[in-house]
């Protein structure tokens, strides 16, 4: 990767910048997800790939990716000033989130050439949409168990079985998939193996799960006598389970690689600031409130506090005691204060948390109860809090395994 | 909202962090601070000289005055270290002392007491009054008369003031508050009353300034005193913050060696997710008030964000220390109930820093009239 050049990259952060002012539309005329697992009807998924590939093909996406391969070719501070770009024009969000942060890294990482080839351009241009097939019905915090079963016939794999809370399933022309290839094997961990699968192919159907919120997002993925082709095989048959820690580590950005962009935005404490003052109580602004204030202040404190930690993790010195403490802590200390935060702006709404989206007399649209019920998508997707809790806990503390 | 504080560590600070860590674990085994706590002076003199052989009482006092030439910055992660350890002396106490005369001193005080100071001369202020309020301007001690000011009036939670060489109070003079430098020495017989104080690794005492005169020329510069005053404050935050910070990283060190080695129904109790859960909460409670800690001691010296940044430090550390020293008790079942287990050094220790330089509510307060 070349040096980076000053001048080069203030002019590249001021293009985006006026790309992005230009470009975004502030208003599309209905409500965009919030975040990649939202994605609820097809008029939001159209607008989200066709957002996706023109941010690619104006080279705000993928920027450090290789050239060959879709990418910009740059250093990784281009593609950041042009993330920074798409934050603060509000920019909607990547919608192919497993496709950009979880395979991408991988078949860069670890992919063949083939790999490579095949598939890292259709992911930054949202063309090929993938998705993840890790969870099972029966096991979903205890992965390591799954039994999706994978058997060896000449070049392909035959699947049978099921996967569940599958992340635009409906959508993806590829999934990640995690199955079992070895039943016998003495652990369990040591059974698995970790595919590039197909998902439009006979013997795939994807149904979909309606959420909490009454929408869509996720699908229930069934295998019958499904055939894949065996070169789609990452990492050494058995190997499986490595191969789907380090994609985790990808996604919660303790690995690089990423392409940049987010698949996730928040309301943050701005936000609920500006609600609080908006919101009255007794003729008064909620904001005027001691005890409301008092509130607030925590989670201002909290928000500020977390990003914080991001900073003192680039700072060796300060991390010395518990080298990963800080990075295997994020996922939790994120996702949590963003549903408490949603739930708090809830209660700002005071009678009128009684409505929800669709009524026209609903706080601001709806999105607060919204955002709340959907703020349980990242304290249990990607691993519950509780389990970050016990990976914490025997990972960073040292705490014997429950 | 923009800037409310930014981590940043300088090369001082990971040379003294990296000194202050295996200074103050080998002089403080806590066999060491039990058996200070039984002791009346409280601190070990040759530790103290030692610190000031090692120039940590200069730290943040200028070179043209003997010291170091740093700031408050450094100072942190020593005072880190030491909370660590639960070491006792008047190191803080002397330290915004000389805060104290640098904000707020004439010339001439700082040109006879700081080179002192930074030598290892222990020092205090003596601000609390009983009316509880942390409002540092709202004295009711007073300094009346002209080349001579009588005093009158309690002050409480005098740090170390039977070891200080020097205390500097805050009193009411001339419709104004003001800071006025006492030396001990001149202390009349029953001025000082030892506390009892909760946290007893502390020295602190009940200054009865009744019938004590100095000369006006003790008084520090009165044009600067409001802004003393105020940089006191922030001062002492900042340093309890970093005591509670080391505090809250020993305490839960404490408590997992526990769930570590103690046995129940076969199995060790920090494999029960009860105990490991609130664990994990405490330790990421934890990162987050240190990461506050060094953005308040890299912030400090900047107009507003210092003020931000220290005050929402002080409100982490405490929410973080409460709580990690609040289930240490109970995670160490009965033996947590007793003398003998550390968890009640660190709870006392937490409810006396809550207790000092304003709580974590009082802090949100002024944190909501700046910011909300
Ligand atoms: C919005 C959303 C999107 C998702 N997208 C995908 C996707 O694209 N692909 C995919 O493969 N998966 C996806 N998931 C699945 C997700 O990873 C699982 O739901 C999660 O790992 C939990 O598994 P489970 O649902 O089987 O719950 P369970 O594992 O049955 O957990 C039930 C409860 O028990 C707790 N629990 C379980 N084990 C323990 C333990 N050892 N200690 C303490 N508590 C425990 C859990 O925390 C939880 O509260 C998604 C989930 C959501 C909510």
């Amino acid at each position: 990767m070349s040096e980076v050049n000053e001048k080069e990259l203030a002019e590249f952060a001021a293009e985006a910048d006026a790309w992005f002012a230009e470009n975004v539309d502030p208003d599309p005329g209905f409500m965009l997800p919030l975040t990649f697992m939202e994605v609820g009807t097809d008029q939001q998924f159209d607008f989200l790939r066709q957002w996706q590939n023109k941010v690619w093909e104006a080279g705000y996406l993928g920027a450090a990716w290789p050239r060959e391969y879709g990418g910009g070719g740059l250093p990784e501070a281009f593609q950041r000033a042009a993330t920074k770009a798409m934050r603060k024009h509000n920019g909607p969000i990547m919608l192919n989130a497993i496709g950009l942060n979880w395979t991408g890294p991988l078949l860069l990482d670890i992919g063949s050439e083939a790999h490579k080839a095949k598939y890292l351009k259709g992911i930054l241009s949202a063309e090929d949409i993938w998705c993840q097939g890790f969870s099972e019905p029966e096991h979903g915090s205890d992965l390591g168990n799954a039994q999706t079963r994978a058997v060896r016939e000449g070049e392909e794999y035959v699947v049978n079985g099921s996967k569940i809370w599958t992340t635009q399933g409906n959508y993806a022309k590829y999934m990640i998939l995690l199955a079992r290839t070895d039943p016998d094997a003495p652990r369990k961990y040591d059974g698995l193996s970790f595919f590039l699968a197909p998902m439009q192919i006979p013997g795939v159907e994807t149904h979909p799960i309606r959420k909490l919120t009454g929408e869509y997002g996720f699908t229930q993925t069934f295998f019958t006598d499904a055939r894949i082709p065996a070169d789609g095989l990452i990492g050494a048959e058995g190997e499986g389970w490595k191969v789907a820690m380090r994609t985790l580590e990808y996604e919660r950005g303790a690995r690089g690689g990423q392409p940049g962009g987010y698949v996730i935005t928040e309301r943050d404490a701005f936000d609920v600031l500006d609600l609080a003052r908006r919101m009255m109580r007794g003729g008064e602004p909620l904001m005027e409130d001691p005890v409301m204030q008092d509130r607030l202040m925590d989670f201002i404190i909290e928000i500020q506090a977390n990003r914080l930690c991001q900073e003192r993790q680039k700072v060796a010195p300060l991390t010395s005691d518990r080298p990963m403490g800080l990075a295997l802590s994020s996922k939790l200390m994120s996702t949590e204060l963003v549903r408490r935060l949603n739930e708090f702006a809830v209660t700002l709404t005071g009678p009128r948390a009684g409505y929800y989206v669709g009524d026209e007399n609903a706080v601001d649209e709806g999105i607060w109860a919204r955002g709340y019920l959907n703020a349980f998508s990242a304290t249990i997707g990607g691993g519950t809090s509780q389990i970050q809790h016990n990976i914490i806990g025997e990972h960073v503390l040292g705490l014997p395994k429950s | 909202m923009e800037n409310l504080g930014r981590i940043g560590f300088s090369e001082e600070q990971a040379d003294l962090l990296e000194v202050a860590e295996s200074f103050c674990r080998e002089r403080s085994p806590v066999e060491r601070v039990r058996a200070l706590i039984r002791d009346s002076l409280g601190h070990d003199p040759a530790v103290w000289q030692e610190m000031a052989e090692l120039g940590w009482l200069g730290i943040a006092i200028p070179e043209a005055y003997g010291g170091v030439g740093l700031g408050l910055a450094e100072v942190v992660p020593v005072v880190e270290q030491m909370g660590r350890r639960l070491m006792a002396g008047p190191f803080v106490s002397t330290t915004l002392a000389g805060q104290a005369l640098l904000a707020g001193g004439t010339e001439a005080q700082k040109a006879a007491w700081l080179p002192r100071l930074a030598e290892g001369m222990p020092a205090t202020l003596a601000l609390m009054e009983a009316d509880g309020n942390w409002d540092l301007e709202a004295v009711t001690a007073t300094a009346e008369g002209g080349a001579t000011l009588s005093l009158s009036g309690q002050k409480l939670f005098v740090e170390n003031a039977a070891t200080a060489g020097l205390v500097i109070a805050s009193v009411f003079h001339d419709g104004a508050p003001a800071l006025v430098l006492i030396e001990t020495e001149a202390l009349p017989d029953g001025a000082l009353r030892r506390e009892t104080v909760i946290d007893e690794t502390r020295r602190s005492f009940e200054l009865t300034l009744d019938g004590i005169s100095v000369p006006s020329s003790q008084l520090l510069d009165t044009g600067k005193a409001r802004a003393a005053l105020s940089h006191i404050h922030l001062a002492a935050n900042l340093l309890a913050t970093a005591e509670m910070t080391g505090c809250t990283q020993a305490c839960i060190d404490y408590t997992i060696d526990y769930l570590n080695t103690r046995k129940q129904f076969g199995k060790l109790i920090g494999s029960y997710q009860a105990l490991k859960h609130p664990s994990v909460d405490a330790y990421v409670t934890y990162e987050q008030a240190r990461s506050h800690l060094y953005s308040a001691a890299h912030s400090f010296t900047e107009q507003g964000t210092g003020e931000v940044a220290t005050r929402m430090a002080k409100t982490a550390a405490d929410k973080a220390l409460s709580f990690a020293a609040d289930r240490a008790i109970q995670f160490h079942g009965g033996f947590g109930f007793t003398y003998d287990c550390d968890a009640h050094l660190y709870r006392r220790r937490a409810i006396w820093h809550a207790s000092q330089h304003g709580d974590a509510a009082w802090h949100k307060r002024k944190l909501a009239q700046m910011l909300l």
